[in-house]
């Protein structure tokens, strides 16, 4: 690849990514009031609310797998979805008898998971009653963090587990073990495999970019109900893009 | 009102990073360098402080109940005994290697069997609680692709197997053309809450 090839691809990286941020931008100032497309309505987002609320009734723990991903790269952004995730459910949950457990399999997440469950105490003027364990590590290794989850979801009595971070197809010993408590799963990944594994064994498995969408649903503030507005747009451009260029191909035309 | 001095700090180092990868300004690329190779060095020692946060998690539940707790103890010892081995003949030692070889490996290699076992149960379980369009196609795909992964006792059928078969037609339509679809929508998602993070609207850090 020549010089000139590499500055035009950067530059259409960089115009894309300001147009991405644009929309977003544009999006948020113009629509405060908006709501959710009804197409997205119909997915497991409500259980998510729903798990929350059988947790605190029931007396159960709802547990939270941010899985091992670390904050670097594209599994970075699956580590942060699950930290979010988590935020929003700690607030909420964090009064029951059973507070929210956070697992992960990494260093820096595990100390971001801690953090997370500290602000929702401080959050609720209730620090004095945060444990640490509360955010942990179980396990260094993509196994020996399912390993080491299994006895929290076993042995802490999880009634729900909720599965958003970057996870390989071990994500299945998590899941299973979660529904041979009787509990409810609901899982998202940025991984492929992980995603197909999720799709066998739960009934609740958010595929693709709906992974994305969780904060959108959980908090529904413009910002990122715009987000979302801008990841469509975006989406069927390209689509656009992409049929336009196979039939340009089909008619050899390029 | 506090600054809020970490997403200042967050949002300032991202667009330094994301400026770096696209504009050729040599102060930029040596800043962005600068800034990978230090959140590598502080994701190193994160992995040490996730470390002591597994083991200080386990004595909590060691000293708490004993009795009730044996993972705890096994973990314990585990961790304290490769600490011993490793710390005296080094990470890449005779013994150091023997323990990742003869215990971490296989007990690895166990579970990914014990995950073999769980799916096949859960697409059974699958056949009985969501019987639908979806399940099916997902089954009969997952057959499909199974039983035509090799050839039958050594023949291989043309149609079924080898380049031309059901499997690879399988495997380089609909899948690729799926698994695109669902990367592109990752992508977006990813680019998303980079920038979400980057405008200070998602803030993960600082508590």
């Amino acid at each position: 690849m020549n010089i000139s090839a590499l500055l035009s691809m950067k530059l259409a990286g960089l115009l894309f990514v300001l147009l991405f941020l644009g929309l977003i931008m544009g999006f948020t100032l113009r629509g405060r009031d908006r709501t959710l497309t009804p197409r997205r309505r119909n997915l497991g987002f409500d259980k998510i609310q729903d798990a929350i609320g059988l947790a605190v009734e029931s007396g159960g723990r709802l547990h939270i797998s941010i899985g091992w991903g670390g904050l670097l790269g594209i599994p970075g952004v699956g580590s942060l979805i699950g930290l979010s995730i988590g935020r929003r459910v700690a607030k909420i949950a964090s009064m029951s008898d059973k507070p929210p457990i956070i697992t992960s399999g990494e260093g820096a997440t595990a100390v971001l998971a801690r953090d997370t469950m500290q602000a929702a105490y401080r959050d609720l003027n209730q620090q004095d009653k945060f444990d640490s364990t509360l955010g942990r590590m179980s396990g260094a290794t993509p196994f020996s963090y399912a390993a080491g989850t299994l006895p929290v979801i076993y042995d802490e009595k999880v009634s729900s587990t909720i599965v958003g971070g970057h996870l390989g197809s071990e994500v299945g010993l998590i899941t299973d073990a979660t529904q041979r408590t009787g509990g409810v799963c609901l899982t998202g990944s940025d991984n492929l495999p992980a995603q197909a594994v999720m799709f066998g064994t739960t009934h609740e498995a958010l595929i693709g970019e709906d992974f994305y969408a969780v904060d959108a649903y959980l908090d529904g503030e413009p910002v990122h109900i715009a987000s979302l507005q801008a990841q469509d747009i975006l989406r069927w451009t390209i689509t656009g893009v992409i049929l336009i260029g196979a039939l340009l191909k089909f008619l050899g035309l390029i | 009102m506090k600054f809020p001095f970490s997403t200042a700090i967050a949002i300032a180092f991202g667009l330094i990073v994301l400026l770096g990868y696209f504009i050729d300004l040599p102060i930029l690329i040596t800043l962005r360098d600068v800034f990978v190779r230090w959140a590598i060095l502080l994701m190193t020692v994160a992995v040490i402080v996730g470390i002591i946060n597994l083991v200080s998690v386990h004595w909590k539940k060691f000293s708490k109940d004993p009795g009730e707790n044996p993972y705890s103890i096994i973990l314990l010892v585990a961790f304290g005994l490769t600490l011993m081995v490793a710390g005296f003949f080094g990470p890449t030692g005779e013994w150091s290697l023997w323990i990742f070889n003869h215990i971490q490996m296989p007990v690895e290699q166990s579970l990914m069997a014990i995950l073999v076992v769980v799916l096949i149960y859960s697409i059974a379980r699958m056949f009985k609680d969501r019987f639908n369009l979806i399940s099916i196609v997902f089954i009969v795909t997952v057959l499909v692709m199974l039983i035509l992964a090799v050839p039958w006792f050594g023949v291989a059928i043309p149609g079924l197997h080898g380049p031309g078969g059901i499997r690879s037609l399988i495997t380089e339509i609909p899948a690729i053309a799926g698994a695109r679809g669902i990367l592109i929508g990752i992508g977006l998602g990813t680019i998303a809450t980079g920038l979400r993070v980057l405008i200070g609207a998602d803030r993960p850090y600082g508590g």
